[in-house]
């Protein structure tokens, strides 16, 4: 088991390099000036040459990519004499825009991403197992059709759509909720429960559906195995049937696809979500940052992302060894 | 019906009613393409101890026939009718909470392929504790004894190791052990024992079937084997359903069904079996074609496309009229439904076969 974990990390270690390889050249090999950008609207010539060899732009793109890499290994300092920023290990870059260290504006948007796409996650996932179980249970009725139905309504909607439309009712219209937004945990839980109901439910409206099908797909398929028949057999109650040897074997499918969805969530994929309801996350932060031509951000949320993609996949792993004890983690 | 309708007169004693008693069984499925009649009115009857083998091809409706008397038709879109008496008590009226109570504790079933039907997430022996638990109130803890007291019932080596490993550990044979250990854990008055052997290798099987045979003993538990193959109910059965398209065409004690098989289809059963003692060189005779539709079941004796021997009959009754169940002349109870006279069977099974047709049309004219 420990091995097996070791050997996964290793892999998953691999794969965050060739990732890192990729974005590095795409973006900084792209025919854009930095530099440029970074020295704003009054440049001279001078300032920015010395911009240039500030950021390091003067050099070769291997010189710049071994230098990122050994950034990301042990940290790096950037700028000259006068002015000094270091930016510690895992340096992703400074932004060209604020002059601060990716990684520190990155943390300070975690928590929002944080809260936001494991909050929607957990809510959609039982959400979508339990209306897409009794879509199976009840295949072919009108319960079966209701889910269906209402997944197929979710999957249809923008999010742009639903989130406006559940601020105008809740916020405006009957003022249920005060205006939605991040408030941190730590300081006002009860600010961040509610500043979160709205971007949640946006969330889990546009994810149910897939999760829906999926559960009823997958459930349905189990019915159909042998075992179930010998469940019944047994004399256990349907709910048991169902519940217990159904689900059981119906989740793994669901498993992988849920670690994916965690993954890019937490790492920033609800841009759209956040700007809705202005929440200061991950996305909105590559949005800005593509806006702004800002490089190294861009380059770091991209990583960031890719990062817990790549470590949900690991977990995702984890758990299919506990869930089913055929697959030998050796 | 009449049982349960008309009130029995007080003052006649009736006969003991057998332990399992099926009469007139139909269970028809609605589709698409038409009624697919999987079981078309079949009884037996059945007593504590003895056990019926029911024999045929695939598609005969010999598993759908099981797992009626298992009620999992129930909640499903199987049309079933007729009676199953079980101890006096009706089970296709019995409503699906009524039924679940019987179900793993008075009537349990072992499957044909013991890998699928045995839960991959769960080990051996919770999934015994579970079938225990169901039915009694006990703690886990007996439960997880009483599962290790099965699996050592059983036969499996080392069974308080065992009873922690995934039906994926077992091997073939253990595994059919361990799903009978798990239709026994609750002692059934009925074990149904549906292809018990049809996945395992040949060395396996005699092993399964002598372990089913003890276990009966031992339990005192009616049996009711569904085969295609006779080699196992020869050994093991006390009476032999023989059934083609839903339907019954031969019934009788094993001795009567093997010794004097009176339907053509039999015959055929019998033909495409290898004997030990036979001759190497000798070609075993298939059944020519498949089995029929359920949907469009032949006019007539539905076996009679496949039947060599209709040539025997006066022309077309075989294809125009379906023959009854006729009590085997000389014998009580053995049943079969064929149009060919005694005397055409006796000839046909004293080496005449299907080329002397021409002899017999001959004999008709006559």
């Amino acid at each position: 088991m420990f091995r097996y974990l070791i050997r996964r990390l290793l892999a998953a270690a691999v794969i965050m390099l060739v990732i890192t390889t990729i974005t590095f050249f795409i973006f900084f090999a792209l025919p854009s000036n930095p530099a440029l950008l970074a020295c704003g609207k009054t440049c001279s010539p001078s300032r920015l040459a010395e911009i240039k060899h500030s950021l390091g732009l003067d050099q070769s793109y291997l010189t710049q990519y071994w230098e990122f890499l050994k950034g990301l290994v042990v940290g790096r300092d950037y700028g000259d004499q006068s002015v000094r920023i270091h930016c510690g290990a895992p340096c992703l870059g400074i932004s060209f825009q604020t002059d601060t260290p990716v990684l520190t504006t990155l943390l300070q948007d975690f928590p929002a991403d944080l809260s936001l796409g494991l909050g929607a996650a957990v809510a959609f996932l039982i959400l979508g197992v339990g209306l897409g179980t009794v879509a199976a249970v009840r295949r072919g009725r009108a319960a079966d059709k209701a889910a269906v139905g209402l997944a197929l309504f979710g999957v249809s909607v923008q999010i742009y759509f639903i989130g406006l439309l559940l601020l105008y009712l809740f916020v405006d219209k009957f003022q249920i909720l005060p205006t939605s937004g991040y408030t941190p945990f730590t300081e006002d839980p009860a600010g961040w429960f509610q500043g979160l109901i709205l971007p949640w439910s946006t969330l889990v409206i546009v994810y149910l559906a897939m999760y829906t099908r999926l559960t009823r797909s997958s459930m349905l398929e189990v019915f159909s195995e042998d075992y179930m028949r010998t469940a019944r057999a047994k004399g256990l109650p349907a709910a048991t049937v169902v519940l217990k040897h159904g689900l059981r074997a119906a989740i793994t499918p669901i498993i992988t696809i849920f670690g994916m969805d965690v993954g890019s969530l937490i790492g920033g994929s609800a841009v759209i979500t956040e700007s809705v309801f202005g929440i200061n996350g991950i996305g909105k932060l590559a949005v800005d940052s593509v806006q702004n031509s800002d490089l190294p951000v861009i380059l770091g949320t991209t990583l960031f992302a890719a990062t817990f993609v790549v470590l949900a996949n690991v977990v995702v792993d984890l758990v299919y060894g506990l869930v089913d004890p055929r697959v030998r983690l050796a | 019906m009449s049982v349960s309708t008309s009130p029995q007169p007080a003052d006649v004693t009736p006969a003991p009613a057998p332990f399992l008693d099926v009469r007139d069984l139909r269970v028809h499925f609605p589709t698409e393409d038409g009624l697919v009649k999987s079981v078309d009115g079949v009884s037996f009857t059945l007593e504590k101890g003895r056990t019926l083998g029911i024999v045929g091809e695939s598609g005969s409706g010999k598993s759908v026939t099981s797992l009626a008397l298992l009620g999992l038709h129930k909640g499903t879109r199987a049309q079933v009718s007729g009676e199953i008496w079980l101890e006096g008590r009706e089970l296709i009226a019995l409503p699906e909470a009524g039924m679940r109570a019987l179900r793993g504790r008075t009537v349990s079933m072992i499957f044909q392929d013991p890998l699928s039907a045995l839960h991959p997430f769960f080990t051996v022996g919770s999934q015994i504790a579970e079938a225990y638990r169901v039915h009694h109130k006990v703690s886990k803890k007996e439960a997880k004894d009483r599962a290790v007291e099965m699996l050592k019932r059983v036969g499996i080596p080392q069974p308080e190791r065992r009873v922690r490993d995934y039906p994926h550990q077992f091997s073939g044979g253990m595994r059919q052990r361990a799903m009978i250990a798990m239709s026994l854990v609750c002692d059934p008055a009925l074990l149904i024992a549906d292809e018990p052997t049809t996945a395992l290798d040949v060395t396996v099987q005699a092993q399964i079937l002598d372990l089913i045979r003890d276990l009966q003993e031992e339990f005192g538990s009616a049996v009711v084997i569904i085969t295609h193959d006779l080699g196992v109910v020869s050994d093991i059965a006390d009476d032999i359903l023989v059934m083609y398209g839903g339907r019954r065409i031969e019934y009788g004690t094993t001795r009567e069904v093997l010794k004097q098989p009176q339907h053509p289809y039999t015959w055929g059963l019998l033909q495409s079996m290898p004997h030990l003692g036979g001759d190497v060189g000798q070609r075993l005779n298939p059944i020519p074609g498949t089995p029929p539709s359920l949907i469009n079941l032949p006019d007539g004796c539905s076996f009679h496309p496949r039947c060599a021997y209709k040539g025997w009959v006066t022309e077309g009754r075989c294809t125009a009229e379906r023959p009854e169940l006729r009590l085997v002349s000389g014998s009580e109870r053995h049943l079969a439904a064929c149009h060919l006279s005694d005397d055409a069977k006796q000839e046909i099974r004293g080496g005449a076969g299907p080329d002397d047709r021409d002899a017999a049309a001959a004999r008709t004219a006559r």
